[in-house]
């Protein structure tokens, strides 16, 4: 088996600790979470750092799902499975458990979190088009205290985000908004594949029309943005099989596929509308039985 | 550096780089062969052992990262010299041929059950879908599973 | 279905007998190999797909604490080992010298104190390469400005290696040029795969300079034939070399050839005076060892207007990377291609198959493939569905009109094969019953109608396996003939030492059922001993399906000529004529009087014992038996698979997977399923998921399992399995052998599902991989 190069270990039993070590270490220092993202490229040597720090017993902390001043606050360190079977995140947020089933596999589920995914920030990865659909913010901690960050500027660009040195993503806050919806829709080539594309879509309904819509899609823009002029067609709009297309097709054209072994850019393009549209479709049911 | 877990039971000790992965250490450091390794992407699962009952790929754990944990592999399986129903189940319905993915499934097989006594082929088959078999197309490894929930006998976690 | 209850004395369903240890993670695989004084060897790989190499620099690896050598190309040259015969008589390098000619290629080679600092070292090797233009398509190897690959060959001018052909070319072309027929041409090309056993592949090499004597721990399917070849090569006497191959984590042909890393941790161990382990990743095992396929076939087939086919011609282009080491039989370049014919009676046929060097990895006949019948059946089966297609018939009425009829069998196609038993129609209607196929006709009408698009896919496949003949099967020389040893011991229990090699399919059990059945002997007490050279007869190991067929008719000789043993003995005993004497399973009687008998245990105690003995009879339940098989066997099957396509996404679900196999007598069904389940689960991976792929700079895009995809648990669906049986004539006990059936009838099953799903939107043919784009571009072009 490839293995990792050699590198020092610190293990740290809190926030401030593990902060505190990201300071006096450097940028040649790495947190490991669940490691699914960092080991597997640490084996083939993608990736060197001279320094990991185990923020593994961070979970008394950092793992929690709750409802708090009209948010759902997720802790950084909590595991995808605990996201899957969170039945308040389920009742709420449903394309969360959308999202969940249909990422990787139950062993790496177990281990892998969402601050994880997030902050590794693949342009492929599924919980940050999940979070910037429904609106979400991240909250960095870094010794100065925190700030929030909305998901489209939380994420920069491939595997780039906006945590800086010696800060770390602690929290993931969604908004709570009544007669909502949402779903979450995905081509891959097998159990456990990257997406060739996806589509995360939420709506509010306002009476019969929409009052608000969030589009983010996966695997086929450089990372997950969202699609406003998609979400913004949908505003002051009764949802209607017509209504969805339009914004699918906005939601296309908008996207930026690379062709490569999961298909060229044009079949891409083609799942991202009709992606867009089941996803869409499927939260607006959801939003109609709320 | 130091490296101090409890596998199978006991407490197990030893010295290894902070960059020993879970599998190397319980094969090279304790001896457990039974868990096996069969990529470098974390992709195949032959490796899974229970990481504080959890199926865990213990090629994609530092050993470090299990320090303080509970790891059960393969080798604690079986109770004072009696299979499991998972082992048994596996034997009666030839849910093994060349047996390399074997005891990660067992293992996934036992957390399973544990949480859920009488799961549906769907739910069995979702449970293994991280963990790949070449030989047997998974019928069987699915009715091994089903016969040890049939025939729980008394050994649970 | 649980086999709890049964033990029978002979063939029939019963639990393995390997299982315990396995259950309990005792299996002991080449990686559970310790040593004392075990060192741990890596190998450099080129990223290069073609290059000259200019230095190679290995101070700074050598001045690592913990690397004890590093070897290159250089030093293996002056060993005269740089360069190994592969068993295509071809030559492939072991270390690099002079240039590269496939990403991955073996460069240098370290050995250290632990895995981990191996894999440092490998890091500390400077090499500079001068890139030269890559041959990355076969169609292109041929072109007048491709690089010349193997130059290191004397007399090679291009990346030509050979023609061959079977059949008749003009009596076929004679029948395309018919007025009156319907003909179809086609390019269906096959994929390269790799058969991904979940094991990778190494080796333990142990030299003791004082004994001379070498052991090699190994993950081989074939021990002796590896001994054999490493005598020829290394120069060391056959009788000091032991090959071991101890539990292997499957095969699927891809641990028949000889490697490089095991050559070098050979030498690795002689330099050093330890024992050396080495053990490949996965991306080295993907993107270095045995692949399969990479077949780019065209095929044209004729047939009157009412259907029936009249003939079929398919010329071949073969990819076969930078050195021929494809292993099959040495008169048979193509392997067993020409049974292209398939199951159905015709006319006339005719192929030709041409190889060609690419620079990327060696190999080709792997992956279940029984010597390119895969690569067969897929392209007669894809042809008659397209032939369907064209008349506007049911596919499976167009085979039923055209198979083979059982009044006709032993069948000699017209490519020189002769199949020797089977009733076609039967196994088909078995499969249609099973499946309901009126039924599900009707229910894609209807589901037609609404827009929905499900696809029945029909393939029947023919196999020759059990190779072979050792007149006309050899490989590198040597005979495909096996031995058997059968020892009864004083006290009626047996061991039996078998040369095949198993990987998962049972031997253990399976055999012991052989000689229970011949004997009458338990299976529990006959003891079957495999895989280590220095104690089991010659043969030629296992893969191409021969194990039951070659070294099942061994074992089931040598018990024969135990009982004609037991026989003698029993006369001595009785005071009667051996002609006097019947068998029933498990002891000789005299005839008439049943009660007046020996039980084969009481034979064995006897044989041992102060019973005197006639002239000529010799003591002891001892025999040893080589078995030249007279023929190849032909199993066969029909299988149909059912399939939804969702057209908005290209993708496809499997619904129903229903198989019929006849692969004659069957010692063990719980065995034969298992080995036909994973036969399947393989053949729609490489239908829908696999493919070994490369761009323009011959860089492999396939190097790891998030590429290389094979099904899990969530892929495969529920399997339906039927049976007829149909014996083989010239085999000892009438078996055929199965190991391979289901992945040579898989693909083509679940190809022509899809295809048959698409109809509506006019679409005739897919190429494997059939991925959800490729569906949506079919649909859409």
């Amino acid at each position: 088996m490839q293995v990792p190069a050699p590198f020092d270990y610190a293990r740290a039993s809190s926030v401030d600790e593990a902060l505190g070590l990201l300071e006096r270490l450097g940028p040649e220092a790495r947190l490991v979470a669940g490691g699914h993202s960092l080991l597997p490229m640490m084996k083939l040597r993608l990736a060197t750092p001279e320094h990991l720090i185990d923020i593994n017993p961070l979970a008394e902390e950092l793992s929690y799902i709750r409802e708090q001043g009209g948010e759902i606050r997720i802790g950084a360190l909590t595991r995808h499975r605990e996201i899957l079977e969170s039945d308040l995140l389920a009742r709420h947020f449903p394309i969360m458990r959308d999202a969940e089933e249909m990422i990787a596999d139950p062993p790496v589920r177990n281990r892998g979190t969402i601050g994880g995914a997030l902050c590794q920030a693949d342009p492929s990865e599924d919980l940050s088009a999940v979070c910037a659909a429904l609106g979400g913010v991240a909250v960095i901690r870094g010794r100065s205290g925190e700030r929030v960050v909305e998901m489209p500027d939380f994420h920069r660009g491939p595997y780039e985000t906006a945590v800086e040195d010696a800060e770390m993503l602690v929290e993931v806050r969604i908004p709570l908004r009544p007669h909502g919806g949402s779903a979450y829709a995905k081509v891959k080539r097998r159990t456990g594949d990257w997406a060739t594309a996806a589509a995360g879509a939420a709506v509010w309904l306002d009476g019969s029309s929409i009052s608000a819509a969030g589009i983010a899609l996966s695997a086929v823009n450089p990372s997950s943005v969202r699609s406003t002029r998609a979400e913004e067609s949908l505003v002051g709009v009764a949802p209607s099989e017509e209504a969805f297309a339009a914004a699918a097709a906005l939601a296309a054209e908008d996207c930026e596929p690379i062709g490569d072994l999961r298909g060229p850019a044009d079949y891409k393009r083609h799942l991202a509308r009709e992606l867009t549209h089941r996803a869409l479709r499927r939260a607006a049911e959801r939003a109609l039985a709320s | 550096m130091q490296i101090n877990l409890t596998v199978n039971g006991e407490r197990a000790s030893a010295d290894a780089e902070p960059r020993t992965l879970l599998v190397h250490f319980l094969r090279d450091h304790l001896r457990l062969t039974g868990t096996h390794w069969g990529c470098d992407t974390s992709n195949c699962g032959a490796c899974v052992v229970l990481v504080d009952g959890e199926p865990v790929k213990s090629c994609t754990m530092l050993a470090a990262m299990a320090d303080g944990h509970e790891v059960r592999t393969v080798e604690g399986l079986a109770r004072g010299g009696e299979l499991d129903p998972v082992q048994q189940g596996f034997i009666e319905e030839h849910g093994l041929q060349c047996g390399f993915c074997t005891p990660g499934m067992m293992l996934t097989a036992r957390a399973l059950l544990d949480a859920n006594p009488k799961p549906s082929d769907e739910e069995i088959k979702v449970a293994i879908s991280g963990q790949i078999c070449r030989c047997t197309g998974y019928k069987n490894i699915v009715a091994a599973v089903h016969w040890a929930a049939e025939h729980p006998q008394e050994v649970s976690a | 279905m649980a086999v709890a209850d049964e033990r029978p004395i002979g063939f029939g369903r019963m639990k393995r007998k390997e299982d315990p240890r396995f259950v309990r993670g005792q299996g002991n695989y080449v990686d559970d190999v310790v040593l004392p004084g075990m060192l741990h060897g890596a190998a450099l790989r080129s990223p290069l797909a073609h290059a000259r190499i200019v230095s190679i620099d290995t101070s700074a690896a050598l001045q690592h604490p913990k690397v004890r050598a590093v070897i290159t190309g250089r030093d293996l040259e002056a060993q005269g080992l740089a360069w190994m015969p592969t068993l295509s008589a071809d030559t492939q390098a072991v270390l690099a010298t002079d240039k590269v000619r496939f990403q991955g290629q073996e460069v240098a080679f370290v050995v250290a104190d632990d895995h981990y600092a191996a894999r440092d070292a490998l890091e500390l090797i400077d090499v500079e390469y001068d890139p030269l233009t890559v041959v990355h398509d076969a169609h292109r190897a041929l072109d007048a400005d491709a690089p010349v690959i193997r130059d290191d060959k004397e007399g090679q001018t291009s990346n030509h290696i050979f023609d061959w052909e079977a059949g008749n070319e003009a009596e076929t072309e004679a029948v395309f040029e018919d007025a009156d027929v319907v003909v179809v041409t086609q390019e269906i090309p096959f994929q390269r795969v790799h058969p991904a056993p979940l094991e990778t592949c190494g080796a333990v090499a142990d030299y003791d300079a004082v004994t001379g004597k070498l052991r090699l721990w190994c993950t081989t399917q074939a021990p002796h034939a590896h001994r054999t070849l490493y005598a020829l090569v290394a120069g060391l006497p056959e009788n000091k070399i032991q090959v071991i191959a101890p539990d292997i984590g499957g095969g699927f042909g891809n641990k028949v050839p000889i490697y490089p890393g095991y050559v070098c941790a050979v030498v690795a161990s002689i330099v050093t005076g330890h024992p050396v382990k080495w053990m490949e990743d996965r991306t080295e095992n993907l993107t270095s060892t045995g692949f399969a396929r990479d077949y780019l076939m065209r095929g044209k087939i004729a047939a009157d207007r009412d259907g029936r086919i009249r003939a079929l011609r398919v010329d071949v282009l073969a990819d076969h990377g930078a050195f021929n080491a494809t292993a099959q039989p040495s008169k048979y370049p193509a392997g067993f291609f020409h049974i292209f014919t398939g199951s159905y009676d015709l006319e006339a046929a005719y192929c030709t198959v041409r190889g060609v060097y690419t620079n990327k990895a060696p190999g080709g006949v792997a992956y279940r493939c029984s010597f390119r019948v895969t690569e067969a059946a897929y392209l007669v089966e894809r042809m008659v569905d397209l032939l369907a297609d064209e008349l506007g018939m049911d596919p499976v009425e167009l085979r039923m009109k055209s198979f083979i009829r059982s009044d006709q069998f032993p069948y000699t196609t017209k490519t020189g094969w002769e199949y020797d038993s089977g009733d076609y129609h039967a196994t088909m209607r078995e499969a249609m019953r099973i499946a309901g196929y009126d039924e599900l006709r009707r229910e894609q009408a209807e589901k037609r109608a609404r827009g929905e698009y499900m696809g029945v896919g029909v393939s029947f496949f023919t196999e020759t396996v059990g190779a072979g003949p050792r007149a006309k099967m050899d490989i590198a020389g040597l005979g495909m003939a096996d031995g058997a040893e059968l020892r009864v011991h004083p006290t009626g229990k047996a061991v039996l030492r078998i040369s095949v090699k198993t990987q998962g399919q049972g031997h253990e059990t399976t055999f012991a059922q052989i000689v229970a059945e011949e004997l009458g002997i338990p299976p529990e007490d006959v003891e079957v001993v495999h895989g280590d050279t220095d104690q089991t007869p010659f043969g030629l190991g296992t893969y191409g399906s021969r194990s039951t067929p070659v070294s099942g008719g061994a074992t089931a000789m040598v018990a024969r000529k135990v009982r004609e043993r037991a026989r003698q003995v029993a006369a001595a005993a009785l005071e009667v004529s051996p002609d006097d004497l019947e068998w029933e399973k498990g002891r000789w009687f005299v005839k008439g009087d049943r009660e007046k008998g020996r039980t084969i245990q009481e034979l064995a105690l006897a044989s041992h014992g102060a019973l005197e003995l006639p002239e000529g009879v010799e003591g002891h339940l001892d025999a040893v038996a080589v078995y030249d098989p007279p023929n190849l066997t032909y199993p066969y099957g029909a299988y149909i698979c059912v399939v939804d396509v969702d057209p908005g996404t290209g993708e496809v679900k499997l619904r129903r997977f229903i198989s019929v196999d006849d692969c004659g007598v069957r010692i063990n069904p719980m065995v034969v399923e298992g080995q036909i389940h994973g036969g399947i689960a393989e053949g729609i991976g490489i239908a829908l998921m696999q493919q070994i792929a490369f761009d323009e700079q011959g860089n492999c895009l396939s190097g790891s399992f998030m590429d290389y995809l094979v099904p899990s648990s969530l892929e495969v669906p529920d399997l339906e399995l039927g049976a007829t049986v149909t014996p083989s004539p010239h085999h000892p006990f009438g078996a055929k052998g199965v190991g391979e059936s289901a992945n040579v009838g898989a693909p083509p099953a679940v190809v022509n599902a899809v295809v048959d799903a698409l109809e509506p939107f006019g679409v005739r043919h897919v190429d494997m991989p059939v991925t959800p784009a490729r569906v949506w571009q079919a649909i859409h072009s």
